[in-house]
């Protein structure tokens, strides 16, 4: 099978395509629920469709796209980064200390921190605390390599989950509940000011990727490639390393760890579209998008109650991967 | 104008194991240069230390008179090209796009302009390499594989070319087609490089050859005379003779 060459007019063909679907998907998931909605209605501003639209369903699928996206695009920069296909934007123990912060929030009781959400808060300091460990742990003086990152990451990524575990162990009833709720990964209700500042970062820092994409083509062959070529890899890794991990801490403060998501749409676009990042990101960033608002869609339609989305989203990705993987003995595909 | 490298007591060490010490050598000409030696002679690192990946040597090494640490890596990359020894690849990349890498120190935007295209059908016709231009680079021959690499490294259109062992994986018509390619192009105006451990292919392709024992530079002449029995003996450990064809073409026949 050969791969097309990445040329401005196949990049602009495959992105309009994968753009159409998000916003298909943008608009219409909102009309599934438990209550029938009638688009016209919604868009005229007629009650109650259009506050059940507006108010209610709307902001939830903007919440689901933009985490799909900012999950997906990581996903493909920690697989360059690390020249690791099975990196996913939880492998170097952002998400980790993300629920370590929430956990403990839920632990101390918290409600709110300086007039904030306990959660979201504690989320983004436990997130930010363990990426300064693993910048520290794996930092050589003023350079880094990607295998010092993976190891040091992967460890600490360990040792973070075995601190969730004995807080979970000593926390009461009504706090293991919330606990196991937040990392079983959810896609809630969220206020317009939460919608707003996750836009704020994610749209920018996705973008500040994508633009990037030639040197982390680099990077995916090798850093003395890439060094060999122009790029500084100790830079473009710690860049990289940053800006994957902002997308998934923002997402997961919010949403909790989601995964599959930053595994499977990259690799499933990989196979479609090669490895050129240039056309391989965006494509991830819109179809991660549409991918886990269907997902969401689907955790609160198929049954009378909902289901956490990370469910949907494993029992969807996970004979995915399988597949995936046991086609990569057979074929050169990965 | 010409590239011009000047080494000056460079050395490098990993931890303890010094594995190159005090090299001086000046290379101001365009000319085809072999640089062979034993294993662990130091003759990779040294093309690393003059490709600017091993930035922790010490001593000097200046390209064009600017030590090459204080080089913008992208002015660099279109000055100096490195073809590793080899090349894997974790990720489908077709061979076109590995090649296509090799203009990024000349990117202006997202996509490549005409002159980028126009400099990898170049590289890519010169290593014959366009016949599988579109196939995954993993799915390709170790010497086809080699072949993408060097073509890579013609895109980035360099003033000096180094090579590690760029024919290790090569049939016999490939490693003379991408010998006479070398020797074209330091003809037409470039510094090549090349490490070998074939002092056959150094003596027929090169106008001069740099040995290494030890991390030193041991002979650094024309072939002749880089390569005499004695001192294939005091470097490589083995006895060699030089024996001569009627045609006047002469080759290095090895044991005693």
């Amino acid at each position: 099978m050969a791969i097309e060459t990445v040329t401005p007019a196949r990049t602009l063909r495959v992105l309009a395509i994968a753009a159409v679907v998000t916003g298909a998907v943008a608009v219409l998931t909102p009309l599934f629920g438990s209550t029938y909605i009638d688009l016209g209605r919604a868009f005229r501003g007629e009650l109650p469709d259009a506050q059940i639209f507006f108010g209610v369903r709307w902001p939830r699928t903007l919440v689901a796209l933009l985490s799909g996206g900012a999950l997906s695009l990581a996903g493909v920069l920690f697989q360059a980064l690390l020249r690791d296909p099975l990196a996913t934007p939880y492998t170097l123990g952002v998400s980790s200390g993300a629920s370590l912060g929430a956990v403990a929030a839920i632990c101390l009781g918290l409600h709110t921190i300086a007039g904030l959400p306990a959660l979201w808060v504690a989320a983004l300091l436990g997130a930010g605390a363990i990426l300064l460990i693993v910048l520290a742990v794996s930092a050589e003086g003023r350079r880094i390599s990607s295998f010092t990152l993976l190891l040091a990451g992967v460890t600490i990524n360990s040792v973070v989950m075995s601190v969730i575990m004995l807080l979970h162990n000593l926390a009461s009833v009504g706090q293991s509940f919330a606990i196991v709720h937040w990392l079983m990964g959810n896609i809630d209700q969220v206020d317009a000011a939460t919608l707003a500042w996750m836009a704020a970062i994610i749209l920018p820092v996705s973008a500040g990727i994508c633009l990037m994409a030639r040197q982390w083509n680099l990077m995916a062959v090798g850093e003395d490639w890439a060094a060999t070529r122009g790029a500084s890899p100790h830079r473009l890794l710690l860049i990289g390393y940053l800006a994957g991990s902002l997308l998934t801490a923002v997402v997961t403060a919010v949403t909790g760890p989601i995964g599959f998501v930053g595994l499977v749409v990259p690799h499933a676009l990989r196979l479609r579209l090669g490895s050129d990042h240039r056309l391989l990101m965006p494509a991830s960033f819109l179809l991660g998008a549409s991918f886990l608002a269907i997902c969401d869609t689907l955790a609160r339609t198929v049954l009378a109650m909902e289901i956490p989305v990370s469910v949907v989203t494993a029992l969807v990705g996970g004979p995915f991967f399988i597949a995936l993987l046991r086609s990569r003995r057979r074929s050169l595909w990965l | 104008m010409s590239v011009r490298y000047e080494l000056s007591g460079a050395g490098m060490s990993y931890g303890a194991a010094e594995v190159v010490r005090n090299v001086t050598l000046t290379f101001d000409r365009p000319q085809m240069v072999a640089l062979t030696g034993p294993n662990g002679a130091g003759k990779s690192t040294l093309l690393g230390i003059m490709s600017g990946l091993r930035p922790g040597f010490t001593g000097s090494c200046r390209l064009n008179g600017r030590e090459i640490t204080a080089w913008k890596r992208r002015d660099f990359a279109r000055e100096v090209a490195l073809v590793p020894q080899s090349l894997k690849l974790d990720f489908p990349f077709t061979a076109e796009q590995v090649v296509l890498m090799g203009r990024t120190p000349y990117a202006g935007g997202m996509f490549e302009s005409p002159e980028d295209w126009a400099a990898v059908e170049r590289a890519m016709d010169v290593t014959d390499t366009l016949e599988f231009r579109a196939r995954d680079f993993r799915a390709l021959s170790g010497g086809e594989r080699q072949r993408v690499v060097l073509a890579s490294a013609l895109a980035q259109e360099p003033r000096a070319l180094l090579l590690d062992e760029p024919t290790t994986f090569l049939d016999l018509q490939h490693q003379l087609t991408i010998y006479q390619l070398l020797r074209k192009l330091s003809q037409e105006g470039m510094l090549v490089i090349a490490v070998t451990h074939d002092l056959n292919l150094a003596a027929a392709f090169s106008d001069r050859v740099v040995a290494m024992k030890k991390g030193q530079v041991e002979a650094d002449a024309d072939p002749c005379e880089a390569l005499t029995t004695d001192r294939i003996r005091s470097i490589f450990g083995v006895e060699a003779e030089w024996l001569k064809r009627s045609g006047g073409k002469s080759w290095i026949a090895y044991g005693d």
